[in-house]
Parts: structure tokens; sequence; C-alpha cells
């Protein structure tokens, strides 16, 4: 029990930011008359937070290394425009470009890395002078104006549904299906975790608690499918983002990566000493960062259906906000991909919740900028009180 | 007889398992230079702390008399109020100033928050000319060398109206030429009558310049020498500073047999990584056989720390040059990670800044230097495997703490460390460079460690124990180099070692390079 307290205290920030999650969602569902949860604006949010999520991830380990990245914004953009050319101008086949622009974007991550790790140049610097290159070589790259309309393959895999190959119309049976199948393989890695662990001789949960979690999950989870089940289905999209959430969680919690990542960030000369390779570990992840930033700019091209030149503008300041809201540490060292995302999402039902019930985009600012600030002092006093 | 300035009656001072200081009283006679000598950790920064107010009145028991007035310093400002201006070993001026600004920074000659320039850089002058430092107020401070760095603080003081001027180890950072200055003007000083607390190592300094001379040994005043008449010599203070019983403070262990050499080290010169043409590290050749605890002893700024780390995987320093032999075989380790592979380990003298993850828990904190051994091929960690090998761990080497994931920076100093000493035995070397291994924890998990040492040995591990507390390395190694200056300037075996022996070789090899 006393563990369990522990436990319990120590976790309390992610905790608490769940909770925060589910007020704020059931605030909104009572303002908008219920409109928040239908089917139709549930899909809106994933689609319209998709990229903001995705940046979040990799912003999410630039922050455990103690730094941001105040460029992907901007590369985001220029990955779009570059790849919209591609396909569109040039009409080069959808799938080799997607290739391309993703190797542009590690290119360019790669490039950032070089300069803040081996040159120790901070990465505020390096970052923001790339925010102003690649946000030039976007205009330049689009000559000042929109290109559209993407091929419909790109279209679709950016922004489309999983075709329903089971139902027939109305109820999206696959996405019921897909979901369910998601759980049961969670819940039988749960299982094979906790029977492990048991075998080690170490502390798990009752089985009758285990299934009660697992059960009060899957509930959550399969009405929110239900939802998305009702209008198209499953976005493209947010299998992508499952994806990448499950990988990156793994990368952070799982390997040898991570935990250099989590050792940087909490003590760079102790890291050191400790044999790991600092430059290298500080330079995967800012490669890393710029393979993201490629991703969500050709998910936000998709969604436009098109390259803009005001693409991806602010989006590295929704990234970092998402991070921080979701428990991470300015100073590094802590957070989690799950955090990262759920402070996301926080901020995008707010946005998405209050443009429905009309307020202004004025005054969407000044509350998001009031929760961000909240959410960090929260964290701030909950430390202060813990070192009492 | 002068009056008396100063009076600490009494003064005892503890930390969380430990007693800094007990009942120490000092006084300190109106215009004089007063000494206060004493090992590493004797105490003699924690009574000046008391003293300046950096520890606040009542978190100590004792009482302070300045000026037959009780004193009760919650805060440095409070003690610098009545001229009482404390001068630390690490300097505490801001690089980017000018000399000026540093002079009066925090204390600014202003009117109505503007800063008058005429009157800062007017008053710097008469100041800079009482210290004779012949410098432009405006010279940016980084600029300066850290004989007159060390002359501005003096100058700060000066400005200050100070009445009683500690100096913490003013000449350990000095060369000869600088030192002789700054103890020629301490002593005019004296003629202007500012009185003075010297804490220094350099004992023929302490010998020529002191009125008086305090030794402190584990916290307490030994004896308080006259030097009036300069008649008290080296050799008498370092039988004061010394003269302790060593009774089992050390776990018994077997005397080290012959064998074959675990790391040996030629020629080893390292250039400090800041003035890149000062030389760290003087040409050290040592070695250190399997199942053996060789000591490294020396002074604070001996460079002990610096050759450790630059052994391991050049951590420290540059242009390093010399040959290692681990196991025979001649090795180059140009980072940690090669040095771990090659199996060596370094443990370090900062836990706290180079050692440990604060924010993470038990469990990470071992693992760190191992994650290899507890990953497969892909670099997927075994969380089970990583649990159990803290866990084994934390019972072998009896580390409090509620679990394994705990985060660490709630353990107390010993069990940090243990915790530490945890990483490297897992991360299994042939070599363990040991950088004050128990510094800042208490009497019982010193002995625990002491155990952990012997137990490493007997495994045929080599230990290099570096401390500043000469009692440890005596009583736990096999053999004991004594460093000076970036040089080794003594080997001795165990029998012929002894606090005196240790200090000659110092004292001695400072007398040649002088």
């Amino acid at each position: 029990m006393q563990k369990a307290k522990e436990l319990f205290l120590t976790n309390i920030r992610q905790y608490a930011m769940m909770v925060a999650l589910v007020f704020i969602v059931l605030l909104f569902q009572y303002l908008t008359d219920g409109v928040l949860l239908r089917p139709l604006n549930l899909t809106n949010i994933i689609q319209q937070n998709s990229y903001i999520l995705v940046l979040a991830i990799g912003m999410l380990l630039c922050i455990l290394t103690g730094n941001i990245d105040l460029s992907v914004g901007s590369v985001a953009a220029f990955v779009g425009a570059v790849g919209a050319t591609m396909m569109a101008v040039w009409k080069w086949p959808v799938i080799p470009s997607i290739f391309l622009c993703l190797l542009l974007g590690i290119l360019i991550g790669c490039w950032h890395g070089f300069w803040i790790s081996y040159f120790r140049i901070p990465a505020f610097i390096v970052t923001l002078a790339g925010m102003l290159c690649f946000r030039g070589l976007t205009l330049v790259m689009l000559k000042g104006q929109t290109i559209a309309p993407m091929p419909e393959l790109f279209r679709q895999l950016s922004s489309d549904f999983i075709p329903d190959f089971l139902g027939a119309g109305g109820l999206n049976i696959t996405a019921l299906a897909l979901v369910g199948a998601v759980l049961l393989a969670f819940a039988f890695f749960d299982l094979r975790d906790r029977t492990h662990k048991l075998a080690y001789g170490f502390d798990v949960l009752p089985l009758p608690l285990w299934m009660l979690k697992i059960i009060l999950l899957g509930a959550v989870v399969m009405a929110f499918a239900h939802q998305l089940a009702l209008h198209k289905g499953i976005p493209m999209v947010l299998l992508l983002l499952g994806f990448l959430v499950l990988v990156y969680s793994f990368i952070t919690q799982k390997t040898v990566f991570g935990r250099h990542v989590y050792a940087f960030g909490g003590n760079e000369k102790a890291a050191k000493l400790s044999g790991i390779d600092t430059d290298r570990v500080f330079f995967l992840v800012y490669a890393n960062m710029g393979l993201l930033a490629a991703v969500a700019g050709l998910v936000f091209a998709g969604r436009l259906n098109a390259a803009s030149p005001k693409a991806g503008m602010n989006f590295e300041l929704d990234a970092i906000a998402a991070c921080f809201i979701g428990g991470a540490s300015a100073s590094g060292g802590i957070g989690t991909v799950a955090g990262a995302i759920i402070g996301g999402l926080i901020m995008g039902v707010l946005n998405n919740g209050m443009s429905i019930i009309g307020v202004s985009i004025d005054w969407q600012q000044v509350i998001k900028g009031l929760v961000l600030l909240g959410a960090v002092a929260f964290d701030v006093y909950t430390k202060n009180k813990a070192a009492k | 007889m002068a009056k008396t300035l100063l009076q600490m009656k009494e003064i005892t001072k503890t930390f969380p398992g430990v007693r800094a200081l007990s009942g120490v009283s000092l006084d300190v006679r109106e215009g004089e230079i007063h000494a206060l000598v004493g090992e590493n950790g004797a105490g003699k920064s924690t009574l000046m702390n008391v003293l300046s107010g950096v520890y606040p009145a009542g978190s100590y028991e004792g009482e302070i008399l300045f000026d037959d007035r009780p004193c009760a310093f919650h805060h440095i400002r409070d003690s610098e109020e009545v001229g009482i201006v404390i001068i630390h070993q690490e300097l505490a001026l801001v690089p980017y100033l000018s000399i000026a600004e540093n002079v009066f920074l925090g204390n600014e000659r202003a009117r109505r928050g503007i800063i008058d320039w005429e009157e800062t850089f007017s008053r710097t002058r008469e100041l800079l000319l009482r210290v004779r430092l012949q410098e432009n107020p405006a010279t940016i401070t980084k600029d300066l060398g850290v004989g007159k760095q060390q002359l501005v603080e003096i100058a700060k003081a000066l400005s200050k109206k100070v009445r009683l001027l500690i100096l913490d180890e003013p000449t350990a950072a000095l060369n000869d030429e600088d030192s002789e200055n700054l103890l020629q003007l301490l002593l005019e000083l004296k003629g202007q009558g500012i009185t003075s607390i010297i804490i220094s190592h350099k004992l023929n300094e302490v010998e020529r310049i002191a009125d008086r001379i305090t030794v402190i040994r584990d916290g307490a005043v030994i004896e308080t020498l006259d030097n009036g008449e300069r008649n008290v010599k080296e050799d008498r203070i370092i039988k004061g500073m010394v003269g302790r019983e060593i009774t089992d403070r050390f776990p018994p262990r077997p005397p080290a047999e012959r064998a074959e050499v675990a790391l040996e080290v030629e020629d080893w010169v390292v250039y400090d990584p800041l003035f890149l043409d000062r030389q760290k590290i003087r040409g050290v050749s040592f070695s250190v056989h399997k199942g053996e605890v060789v000591g490294i002893v020396g002074l604070m700024g001996a460079g002990r720390t610096e050759l450790a780390m630059s052994l391991f995987g050049q951590s420290y320093g540059h242009r390093i040059s010399g040959r290692m032999r681990l196991n025979g075989r001649e090795v180059t380790l140009p980072s940690p990670k090669e040095a771990i592979r090659h199996g060596l380990a370094y443990l370090t003298e900062d836990r706290k800044s180079a050692g440990l993850i604060l924010m993470d828990d038990v469990r990470h904190n071992i693992s760190l230097a191992s994650l290899g051994k507890l990953s497969n091929r892909q670099g997927v960690i075994d969380d089970n495997k990583e649990i159990t090998v803290a866990e084994d761990l934390r019972h072998k080497l009896r580390i409090k703490t509620p679990t394994i994931f705990q985060k660490i920076g709630h353990l107390s100093g010993g069990n940090q460390q243990k915790a530490i000493l945890a990483r490297w035995i897992y991360a299994d070397p042939d070599v363990l460079i040991l950088d004050e291994p128990t510094r800042g924890i208490d009497v019982g998990a010193k002995y625990e460690i002491y155990g952990i040492i012997n137990e490493l040995v007997a495994l045929r591990k080599a230990v290099i124990l570096i401390s500043s507390e000469m009692p440890e390395v005596l009583g736990m190694s096999d053999r004991i180099y004594v460093m000076n200056e970036g040089r080794f300037v003594g080997e001795l075996s165990r029998e012929e070692a002894s606090q005196e022996s240790i200090m000659r070789c110092i004292m001695q090899s400072n007398r040649e390079v002088a």
C-alpha cells in the first residue's frame, strides 16, 4: 500500500494532467451541448491536432535533453513545399516522393544536430536560425504561391480513413474490429509482462484489480472507437499517430538509447562519466526531430490538400507547450511521450471546444497561455512540496 | 596587549550525521594576523562560514562577540555590515565586468539607483593604489591573472570598510611571485590596523607572517601557538595538525601479495583545458597491482583529480601524452566509454554534479554505466533483469532506501555514494579509481565503504584511492604516492607512511620549487 501511495505521489503530475484532460472534455461536452464528442467533431479534433502531436513527440526528446527546437514549424512547411513540388508540379510518384521528403527531414535534423552537439552552439540559436532559413526556403520553393491540389493517393494516405472492408455502410465495423484487436493485443502483452514480473517475484497489481483496469480502459477506448465508427471510421492519421506513440514510448522507456536521453538531460556530466556518448545522443535527438517535423509537414499538406507558404506557423510553440503541459521539465530529464500527447490533447480540446462555443481567437490565445502557465506552476508547486 | 577584536565561544555545528565543530573557541586580537591551520575537513572553513553568516545564527550553538558586542549573523550581508569580510578560495568575481564594477558589486556608488561612474572609478583607483595593483579600473576582470584577481577581491573588501579580513587559502592558486606580493600586502594592511585571519596549507608562509597560529583538528581547537617572535617551526605545526591516534577506524585486510600489474602509467602529461600552456600534470609515472590499494595524497590543487580524470578516457585536460598499459596491454582511451570497455572505472569526487542523476531513481542510477549488459542486441533493456541487479546490489552494499524506485536525491550522502559505488561494481572493472569516496558522509557509512573496498581487493581488483583525509589513505592503502603541484614527489610503503612523512615530502618539494 505504501508503495502504491508512493507510486501515485511520484506520478501525480501525470495523473493530474489526465484528470485535467477528462475534466476539460466533460466541461466542453456540457458547454457545447454534447457537440464536442459527436462523431464528426471527434474526428476533427484528431485530424486538427495530429501534426502538433507528431511534433510534440519529437519535441519531447529535445526537451528531455534540456533544450527546445524552434525550427520545426518552418521545417514542416519546407518539407511540405518540397513534397508538393515533387508530387504536384513535377508529377513524381507519390510513395518515393514521401520517402525522399522523410529523408530530407532527417538531413535537416542532422544539420541542426551537427551544430548543436559537435559544435555545442546552443540549440535555441541553431534552431532559431533554422526557423528563419527554412521559412525563407519555403517561400523560395513556393515562390510565394500555394501549390494545390495534391495527388489523390497522397491525399488518401494522409487525410482519408481506413476503408471499411467488413461493414456495409452505416456503422464502421472495421474500425471497431481494429480497435478491439489492438485492445486484446495490449491485454495480452500486459498479462505476459505481469506473469514475467511474478516469476521474478516483483509486486504486481492483484488479478481482480488488473482485470478492472483492462475493462475500464477497454470501455473508454471502445466508446471512443464507436463514436469514430459512427462517422467515417479511423482516420489514417490516427493510425500513424498510434504507431508513433507506441514506437516512441517504447524507445524512451525500454531502450538503451531512451535511457541515455534521460540521463543526458538529468546530468550530462554524470552521463558522460558513465560512458555514454553524449554528443551522439544529442545529435540523434535532433536528427529524429527533423524526421518527425517532415512527417508533420506531410500530414499537414495532406490535410490542407496544399502546400502553403504560411504552413506550420507557430507549430513549434504549440508542440513545446504540449510537452510542458504534459509534465516535461524545462531543465531536462523529466517527461514522457504519453504526457506530451495528453498535453497536446488538452490544448486541442480547448481550441476546439472554445471555437464551438464561440470564444474568439484572441481570447483563446489568452486562455491557452494561462493554461500553460497554470500547468507549469502546478508542477513547480508540487515539486517544491515534495522537496520539503 | 592589544584588545580582543573577535571572540568565538564554544561553537558547535552539526550537519546531519556529522559533527563538524565541537566546542570551538577562538579569539583574535585587534591588528594581528591569525592563521588557522588544519587538514582538509578539520573544520576551518565551517568555522569561517559560521563567523561570516553563511550558516545563519541558530544553526549552530555558541556565541560570537565582535568588538565585545554579541553578534547573530543571518546572512553574509550582516557580517559585512560590522566589517567582517571573507574572501573564498574560489574567487567570487564576475569575469565579464570591469575591475571597478566588481569592486562595487552589490555596493554600487549610486544616487537614486543611477550609478555614479565618476565616483566608482575614482574610488576604485584609490583602492587599487592601496592594494598596489597597477591596472586600469575599466579593465575586464577575466583578462587579469589569478594573483591580480585576488588583489581585486581584497580591494573589494577594503571598499566595505573591512575590520576583519578572512582569506581562505589565498595563495593556493598563486605562483611564488604573486604569493609573495600578497603576503607583503597583508603585512602592510596589518600596519594600517586591519586584522586578518588566514587559512592556509602552506605552513612556510604561515610561520613567516602569522602572529598567532590556531591548529584545528577533527572539529576542535588543539592549540593556539604564539608566533610573535616568529619562532614556531613547521614541524611543530604539523605535529599539532596530525597528532591523532588511529585505532580501528578501518576494517583489517591481509597485506597485498605481489601480483601482476593491472595498470601502469608512464610520463603522463596533461595540460590545463582553460589555460592552454599550463601543465597540470607534469610527467607522472606509477603502477598499480592486482589486489592492491594504492593511495594518492596531496593538498588541494595538487592535481589528483585531474590525473584521475585524464586517465579515465581523457575526461579532463588537453594535449594529454604518456603511455598507459592495462593488464599488460598498451591502450589509448579517448572517451569514458572506451575506458569502461577496457576495465577502468572512475568514481567522481563530485557526487552531485558529476555522479548522480538526482531526479532519477536508485535503480537507474545503478545501471547507468552498464546498460549494454542489461539489454539485447537491439538495445532493448530487460527491465526485470535491471530490477534484480539493482535489488541485489542494494542488499550487498546495504544501501538504505525504502525501494530501488526511490529518487536518489532523497537518499543520504552515504547511501548515494554506495549507489554510485554499486554502479561501478556492476560495471565490473579491473581498476577502480575512487576519488574522495567518503567525502561528506558519516563515520558509519565510511566504515562500510572501507569494507566494500576490501571486498573488491579480495576479488583481485586494483583500487586507486584518492583522498584528502590522510588517515583514510594511511589506513586503507598498501602503498602511497604523494602528489604535489602536478608531480609525484614521493612513494611510501605502508610501513614508511605516516602523516609526518607525507607532509615532509610535500614541504620538501615546495622548498625545491621555491
